[in-house]
């Protein structure tokens, strides 16, 4: 865990360091007189040796200063704490929906293995996990705001205009985020429920005169969990890989946005922040699944590398 | 596989019929055979060998060089006579840049998830072989770059080392290597454990040898299931770098940029954006087919 985060502070560091320009010179615009690029530098630490501006970077980070976005005009902590309730709303809404659809679609597969229905979710499932879902957006656009005019295209509308107003601008780059997940979870479920399905504690069950719903629904479900738990961890870790790709499309004020327009800007300490704290946030994510894995499954042997 | 089954003993049947059932079996369990059987596999592998077709024989399939600018005839729409997938916002023919445009785009997806398949298999192998402290050194650093979503990986490298067609192969495999690695790791700690390495130790089979000859071609059934998976994702990831206008600059034509161009006239000619993310949604369905497929050859557990 530790060592994780320190290679994580480190390859951001190193990164945006390799990244070409100068920061000071990018801030101050190509008009700039020398001598005050100069001064700006010394302000930043620019003019220090490599090793000098790695520990000062440490010592921010630790005490939890991360520097001033210029295309923002505001600290890079205070724009991300603003701007991740937008993409938490966003990605966990995708998420829980794909989620109940794709494991019901998955379970229903399971259940009538080899008829129309599950073929037609197979083949649905497999081309969402194959959807580019930048492109994915753009038929969306094209078809429910361009050539329907119902759905708006741009940002996230405002709670002064009432829920439905966040709802509608949330429709579509929700849907376009939960496409892959819901592919997924649908092909997980389907194969673990399988292999369930036709274990002998499911014939035993069956056996006792169990009601095949409950069968299915709560005895099933509950053995064919953990590969699906791995997946949702992996998912949940996807879909806010997702959010960078989807917001920039909806200019939806998250995260992802931010990172577009900090790379786009040549943002330097804001791409530094928002990098440093997407990659945090991931390493937590999947120390939660694995602590979440272990509960479900105590036979997992972490020692190995896993299940 | 095959060879642990027991077979009739060569007296029953006579040596002649039971070469010939020894032959008979070994083909039905090649894997080329297999695969064969697998209809998906075949429909996925039909698609690849298509596009690579269409790849390979670009300069004679399209019609027009893909870089011709004729405003004349910008905004075709799909079906025109002599374009008929119509023009994009210059005029230049939907048709011959998407055939051009695959060129790239394939070239970068598998070159990308070789470069990030061969470091990968280096490192992982390094680490699942000799454990101990360089495995803690190389895992922990591959974990560090796990945590890094992978198209931000992909991103920000790019940023660094400039867009081309080099670079975004290089920027993709890099942001690749983590996963090959932990895939190649895992299988390694399976491998070693088998009977035929402890005997290969006993004998005294150096590192290398031990490394390359016996642990590696056995781990490779997994590693090519991952990589055509991977190939797939690499061809998103291109395009998404090229759709951001980081990858593959125009005008030369990826899938990518074909729908970067797109979705700048996504109102005016919305068949350009349309018929470039078919071909790449087809594409990337192919490969993730064909790797399904062959994960359920490889893994007849798997199979349902």
């Amino acid at each position: 865990m530790i060592p994780t985060l320190l290679v994580v502070v480190s390859l951001t560091f190193f990164l945006t360091r390799m990244l070409p320009g100068d920061p000071a010179l990018a801030i101050l615009g190509p008009e700039a007189e020398a001598d005050e690029i100069q001064l700006l530098r010394q302000e930043m630490g620019l003019d220090k040796s490599l090793p000098e501006q790695y520990v000062c970077y440490i010592a921010d980070v630790c005490r939890g200063n991360f520097g001033e976005s210029y295309s923002y005009h505001q600290s890079v902590l205070s724009l991300i704490i603003s701007r991740i309730p937008n993409t938490l709303m966003l990605t966990l809404t995708a998420l829980i929906f794909s989620l109940v659809l794709g494991v019901g679609a998955g379970v229903l597969a399971a259940t009538r293995q080899n008829t129309v229905i599950d073929y037609c979710i197979s083949v649905v499932a497999l081309l969402g996990v194959s959807m580019p879902v930048f492109w994915l957006a753009l038929m969306l656009i094209l078809q429910f705001s361009v050539k329907m005019n119902l759905l708006p295209v741009m940002g996230m509308g405002s709670m002064e205009k009432g829920i439905g107003d966040v709802i509608s601008h949330m429709l579509l780059p929700g849907l376009v985020l939960a496409v892959i997940p819901m592919g997924t979870f649908a092909r997980t479920t389907r194969s673990s429920m399988i292999d369930v399905l036709g274990s002998d504690s499911i014939r035993c069950l069956r056996a006792r005169g169990i009601r095949e719903s409950k069968v299915i629904w709560i005895h099933g479900l509950k053995n064919a969990l953990p590969p699906i738990v791995t997946v949702f961890g992996l998912q949940l870790a996807g879909t806010f890989a997702g959010a960078i790709v989807t917001e920039g499309i909806f200019s939806w004020p998250g995260m992802g946005t931010v990172i577009n327009t900090a790379i786009n800007n040549r943002d330097y300490s804001l791409i530094q922040g928002a990098v440093l704290f997407i990659a945090i946030s991931f390493v937590f994510c999947n120390m939660l699944v694995d602590i979440f894995y272990m509960l479900l499954n105590p036979k997992v042997d972490f020692e190995n590398g896993g299940h | 596989m095959g060879d642990k089954k027991s077979r009739p003993s060569g007296d029953a049947l006579g040596r002649e019929a039971n070469i010939e059932m020894l032959k008979r079996e070994r083909r039905a369990n090649n894997a080329w055979h297999k695969l064969k059987r697998n209809k998906i596999a075949m429909a996925g592998l039909f698609v690849i060998v298509f596009m690579v077709l269409v790849a390979i024989f670009a300069p004679l399939l399209a019609p027009y060089p893909p870089n011709k600018v004729n405003p004349g005839q910008a905004y075709l729409p799909f079906g025109s006579p002599g374009h008929i997938f119509g023009t994009d916002d210059l005029g230049r023919d939907l048709l011959s840049r998407i055939i051009y445009g695959g060129r790239i785009s394939l070239i970068v997806a598998v070159g990308a998830t070789f470069v990030g398949a061969t470091l990968g298999i280096l490192l992982g192998l390094t680490a699942g072989y000799f454990g101990g402290w360089l495995d803690s050194l190389i895992m922990r650093i591959m974990d560090g770059m796990f945590s890094f979503p992978f198209i931000l990986m992909a991103m920000i490298l790019i940023t660094v080392i400039g867009n081309g067609v080099l670079n975004v192969t290089f920027a993709i495999g890099i942001a690749n290597v983590p996963s090959f690695a932990r895939v190649v790791r895992g299988q390694v700690h399976i491998v070693k454990r088998e009977e035929y390495c402890n005997a290969g130790k006993v004998i005294g089979v150096s590192n290398t040898r031990q490394l390359f000859c016996h642990i590696l071609p056995n781990t490779m059934s997994q590693i090519i299931v991952y990589a055509t998976l991977r190939v797939a994702d690499a061809i998103i990831s291109e395009a998404f770098l090229s759709f951001l206008g980081l990858g593959i600059a125009l005008p030369t034509a990826s899938w990518g940029s074909i729908l970067k161009t797109g979705r700048e006239c996504l109102t005016t000619a919305p068949h350009v954006a349309t018929i470039g993310g078919v071909f790449i949604l087809v594409t990337v369905l192919g490969f993730n087919l064909l790797g399904d497929g062959i994960r359920d050859i490889m893994d007849p557990k798997m199979k349902q």
